[in-house]
């Protein structure tokens, strides 16, 4: 007589997890702060850019104002030795006039001074840069203007903060994923002490529980991602015509770290499961 | 194998009512023997310091020649692979196949699937229950989980077999099967010891008897 087929149930899953941590409420949790996350990344990303725009940008310059009779190199040398001092550039004449045009008119024979653009780095101390000035006969320098200074202090502050909100998040996630881990141990503990008294170590059924939690997050994470990039290409779409005055461009979001928040996710339900599991575990004989 | 000095064991956590007191004695390699006792006696007890899964508040438990105290836990698994244990209310998973209960210990060592396949439809033929390799444990008469305990006990080939009241739920006719599994497992070289209350099974099947009486070994031999 021919024997019966044997098939394994659940072979891969002696704990019977796939019961007892479910796919449903900890991977829709772990979407709502993926998606939370995402908007923190991009606000942190965004206050970054704009911050950096403004470091750049001529609103962050200072402007040196020389005698047309003073010697360009020499300046322009002792300028870029000064601690703090980034880039110095010469401000082109035609562009001068361009500035001057409005309130003006043309005027082609108007003589100019010579300009030099300074471009220093965040928050530098300007004081080695005002004494030089003083030292240089008829030079005339205008301080970086106090708004843009604010400005600057304010997107620096704002993308602080959504590093720490990404932080919060993360301690919130860990803290989801060690409930669910311990209501997954109550409802498997006596699976639990059979295979530890069949010889299973520590790092096995730590391991499985850590593999299947990692999966749930990355899940959830992905899930709150396809609501998350919708939501931030529409804010950008709305918001960068206001604030740098373009058109919204794919790469004004951030994927390299909008990519890495499932792997992220993925990690932190890993690493909680294993330490709930492994705390859980040495009370045992 | 075996042995125990002057074991005593206090429920719980070393601080409450001593269940074991002054415990001593030696099973030797390959022997087969009774552990006899009326219920609240000690036998789980007995049982449970021998397959590790309780510490001795006092005295020394060997165990497969390692002296459980000296054991850093890290050693636990190991040991406890050597060692099978039947239970007297099965401990049966009831989200695993009867396949996969049997197959467990082996694939807690690593087995790959291929290896363990034959080894388990091998145990599940020798208790009788390879037709029933697909059901769940929960469909199958107490008989028949005494036996698939018994199977899960056994596939690993364990240098030691512990049975803790393994004919307590059963009808004669189950319970003379199930002891003849033992009885076998001991003539394949296995040290067996098996806790009964039942006064007529060894009678039936003479061998050394451990009886224990509140906490007290009272006779070996």
């Amino acid at each position: 007589m021919a024997e019966p087929p044997v098939r394994p149930l659940r072979g891969r899953d002696p704990l019977g997890l796939r019961r007892a941590l479910s796919d449903r409420l900890l991977p829709a949790l772990v979407g709502a702060m993926a998606l939370l996350a995402a908007l923190a990344l991009a606000g942190a990303d965004g206050a970054g850019r704009l911050a950096e725009r403004w470091q750049q940008g001529e609103a962050g310059q200072l402007m040196l104002q020389l005698p047309r009779e003073t010697p360009l190199e020499p300046v322009i040398a002792r300028l870029s030795a000064l601690p703090g001092v980034a880039a110095v550039a010469v401000i082109p004449e035609e562009r001068l006039r361009q500035l001057l045009a409005p309130w003006l008119g043309e005027v082609p024979g108007l003589p100019l001074p010579r300009m030099l653009g300074i471009t220093m780095r965040m928050e530098m101390d300007q004081i080695p840069l005002l004494e030089m000035a003083q030292s240089i006969p008829g030079a005339q320098l205008e301080l970086r203007s106090e708004a843009v200074r604010l400005a600057m202090r304010l997107a620096e502050g704002l993308r602080a903060l959504s590093l720490v909100m990404l932080g919060i998040i993360g301690l919130v996630a860990a803290a989801l994923v060690a409930v669910a881990t311990r209501a997954g141990i109550a409802a498997r503990r006596e699976t639990i002490l059979i295979l530890h008294e069949l010889g299973a170590r520590d790092a096995d059924i730590a391991g499985r529980f850590a593999r299947r939690l990692a999966w749930l997050c990355a899940l959830g994470a992905a899930g709150g991602l396809a609501f998350a990039i919708p939501a931030l290409w529409y804010l950008a779409i709305q918001a960068l015509p206001v604030v740098l005055a373009r058109e919204a461009l794919p790469d004004d979001l951030p994927w390299a770290a909008l990519a890495l928040l499932p792997p992220a996710a993925a990690l932190i339900g890993w690493l909680t499961a294993l330490v709930t599991l492994r705390i859980w575990l040495r009370r045992l004989p | 194998m075996v042995r125990f000095s002057q074991v005593g064991l206090r429920y719980p956590e070393g601080e409450g009512a001593w269940a074991l007191t002054g415990i001593d004695f030696a099973l030797a390699p390959g022997s087969f023997s009774w552990l006899l006792g009326p219920s609240g006696a000690g036998k789980t007890s007995l049982l449970g310091l021998m397959h590790l899964s309780l510490r001795p508040t006092e005295g020394e438990v060997e165990v497969l020649d390692a002296r459980v105290a000296r054991l850093p836990r890290r050693g636990f698994p190991a040991l406890r692979r050597r060692i099978g244990v039947v239970f007297q209310d099965y401990r049966l998973l009831p989200h695993l196949s009867v396949f996969e209960n049997a197959a467990l210990p082996l694939r807690i060592q690593g087995l790959t699937e291929a290896r363990l396949t034959a080894d388990v439809q091998e145990i599940l033929r020798w208790v009788g229950l390879l037709n029933r390799a697909d059901s769940a444990p929960t469909s199958l008469s107490g008989g028949e989980q005494q036996r698939l305990a018994l199977a899960r006990a056994v596939v690993a080939r364990p240098a030691l077999l512990i049975a803790d009241e393994p004919t307590g739920n059963l009808d004669p006719a189950q319970a003379r099967r199930v002891i003849s599994l033992l009885r076998e497992m001991h003539r394949l070289g296995t040290t067996v010891i098996v806790a009964t209350h039942s006064e007529a099974l060894p009678e039936e099947y003479p061998a050394p008897i451990l009886r224990l009486d509140s906490g007290r070994l009272t006779s070996h031999g």
